[in-house]
């Protein structure tokens, strides 16, 4: 494409809140990455890290109230998605970006078939008439593997795993350039989750789309990311490709992160989990948001927050250790 | 389905039966004798026992139910102790209009409930909503039957614009209307809010929003339908209390309904017409239960597949019994 340095996506400090009675929760705390088309982006961290949060912000669907994206820039295709109208958004949403969401059980309407779901999203994004729009969203659902028959069931009819290939097909109908995954396999069991990732990979390699997987699941990176983000209490604390975060892991975070999954290879009497528990994110301690838990803490940590250090090239790390 | 809607006509029938025990008991213990009443203070005491004996009065509380079930399963509801003229015919001149102003008090109240309800739900915690909802408490809790005096006051007495009574023309139905569908309104307005409000933010809205979908369609496409099964509910027992709420009502503005009909009758200790008028009325409430349960079939497909279910289950059991 004309885009000289291929970006796709581009997002600066992103800060979004909930501004709730009971206190400010600060979700995702200036979070930046870029993504380039046909690169799929692993976005880690664990519950309550804000990932799906700032996925929602890329769609520009924060429920407000009580959400806010206070501060930030996200740019698609060189538009600032942050200064979209709502007209431009509905032609941005499912069809330049769109997002698998979490729980195939509650993502689909239980009252409409599959296919007037499916069909929905093509009508919305492409001239077709109603007759085209359908034959096209049957096959959508052959694409995703299943028998285009089964277009007029309603989502009660289906199981967990073919729901969430329903969810893929409408997240995959108009041809999006960034798809969104927000833990896309978390609600299944692991030879679905094994199915679905496959026909992810291949429905990418197929549209060439670009890809932000959203995961706790360090496992699933490794199967389908090209790069890496690690998020904790609503920042990127460490990003690179496979390699930098798999083998050559600095942030302290990070460290325990692996340190903390099992391995076949090694053996240890021991895991070594991450003591305490993530920081309530209305109450963030000050200095470096990981400084109570982390076991290389020096006085500094306590005040004064690290700024985002490149180590290798493409290798950030955002830790006072490597400033 | 259609094992179903059997099934579920064959259920009314006790429960009908239970209704004619029940009235047929109450107006057994009730003080008064009909035969006297009918006849007046001048009549001797041999005339109302002769009387007595005409209408089965002395017969025992069995003799008198079981005639009186037979009868109804006739189709023969009694003869009015009044004038004389069966009952069923008398609920039918009568009935027509209770009907009327039901049916147009619950659509009044579905036309300006639902929306209401849905932009309190959108616009939840805004001036509008909270005026809707203080509009809505005070509909719930203000006596129906007051309402019709104040709008008779203000709409008959100083502003002499509407008709205070009778039902001659649709000039006449307004006060009526209003008045009757107040707490319709209010009750279907809340319905909606709450089963709105949690509709909306149920996963499905978000990933509707997430095609790109346009906001009035995703309220009223995506979320209306699914917020739909308890608003039918709530119609549906509005519509039935509407049919017998306009007892009071029919008083106020004398409309000749069915309502005022059974009030003179209870007044009068004319057993037939109130056994009567209560039959119809529950058959009117069974039948009207029976359409909001077919409707959740037509709304939710859920529920459509369960019922499809459950005559299959029967299917099966009799192929295997």
């Amino acid at each position: 494409m004309n885009d000289k340095s291929n970006t796709l996506l581009f997002v600066r400090d992103l800060t979004i809140y909930y501004i709730t009675d009971d206190g400010v929760v600060k979700a995702v705390n200036g979070i930046s990455f870029d993504l380039e088309r046909g690169e799929t982006l692993g976005l880690v961290g664990e519950t309550g890290a804000g990932k799906t949060t700032a996925a929602l912000g890329l769609m520009r669907l924060i429920p407000d109230p009580p959400g806010k994206i206070i501060s930030g820039e996200i740019v698609v295709n060189g538009k600032n998605i942050l200064q979209a109208t709502k007209h431009e958004l509905h032609g941005y949403r499912g069809k330049e970006v769109s997002m698998i969401f979490q729980d195939p059980m509650t993502a689909l309407n239980p009252i409409l078939t599959v296919g007037d779901q499916i069909a929905e999203v093509i009508r919305l994004h492409e001239k077709m008439s109603k007759e085209q729009a359908y034959k096209k969203a049957s096959d959508m659902l052959e694409l995703v593997g299943i028998p285009s028959e089964r277009m007029s069931e309603y989502p009660h009819q289906f199981s967990g795993g073919m729901k969430q290939r329903v969810v893929i097909a409408i997240a995959l109908a108009c041809n999006p350039q960034l798809l969104i995954a927000d833990e896309p396999t978390t609600a299944l069991d692991v030879t679905i989750q094994a199915q679905v990732l496959a026909l992810m990979r291949e429905l990418r390699q197929k549209y060439d789309t670009s890809m932000i997987m959203i995961t706790h699941d360090l496992g699933v990176v490794t199967e389908i990311c090209d790069k890496v983000a690690i998020m904790y209490a609503g920042q990127i604390v460490e990003s690179g490709n496979l390699e930098d975060i798999y083998e050559n892991t600095k942030h302290p975070y990070t460290k325990g992160l692996f340190g903390s999954l099992p391995s076949l290879s090694s053996k240890v009497n021991r895991l070594s989990p991450i003591h305490g528990l993530m920081p309530d994110p209305a109450n963030l301690p000050d200095g470096c948001a990981f400084h109570p838990r982390c076991p290389n803490k020096m006085p500094e940590c306590e005040t004064r927050c690290s700024v985002n250090t490149e180590i290798e090239s493409g290798h950030f790390v955002r830790c006072l250790l490597y400033e | 389905m259609l094992k179903f809607v059997i099934k579920r006509i064959l259920v009314t029938i006790p429960v009908l039966l239970g209704v004619t025990l029940l009235i047929f008991t109450m107006m057994y213990f009730t003080n008064g004798d009909p035969a006297r009443l009918i006849l007046g203070d001048e009549a001797t005491e041999i005339e109302v026992e002769v009387l007595r004996e005409d209408l089965g009065l002395n017969d025992s509380f069995l003799e008198q139910y079981t005639n009186y079930l037979i009868g109804v399963i006739k189709g023969n509801l009694g003869t009015s102790y009044v004038t004389g003229i069966p009952v069923s015919v008398e609920i039918m001149d009568r009935i027509g209009i209770t009907i009327r102003l039901a049916t147009l008090s619950t659509l009044f109240a579905v036309v300006i409930g639902i929306p209401a309800g849905i932009i309190s739900a959108v616009k939840q915690y805004s001036a509008v909503d909270n005026i809707t909802m203080i509009l809505a408490l005070l509909g719930i809790t203000m006596p129906n039957f007051w309402l019709a005096l104040m709008l008779v006051l203000f709409f008959s007495v100083f502003l002499n614009i509407l008709p205070a009574s009778g039902l001659y023309g649709p000039l006449y139905y307004i006060m009526p209307v209003i008045s009757i569908s107040a707490v319709s309104i209010a009750t279907i307005a809340r319905m909606t809010r709450s089963s709105m409000l949690e509709v909306i933010r149920q996963d499905y809205i978000r990933t509707s929003r997430a095609k790109g979908q346009t906001e009035f369609i995703i309220i009223f496409k995506h979320a209306l339908k699914n917020a739909l099964i308890p608003i039918i509910t709530v119609i549906g027992i509005q519509f039935a209390i509407s049919l017998g709420g306009a007892v009071v009502n029919e008083q106020v503005f004398a409309i000749p309904g069915l309502g005022k009909f059974m009030v003179d009758a209870i007044k009068a200790r004319n057993y037939p017409v109130v056994q009567g008028g209560v039959l119809v009325i529950a058959i009117m409430f069974s039948i009207l239960n029976l359409l909001i349960d077919l409707l959740y079939a037509f709304v939710d497909p859920r529920i459509k597949t369960q019922y499809q279910k459950s005559s299959k289950k029967l299917k099966i059991a009799k192929e295997e019994g």
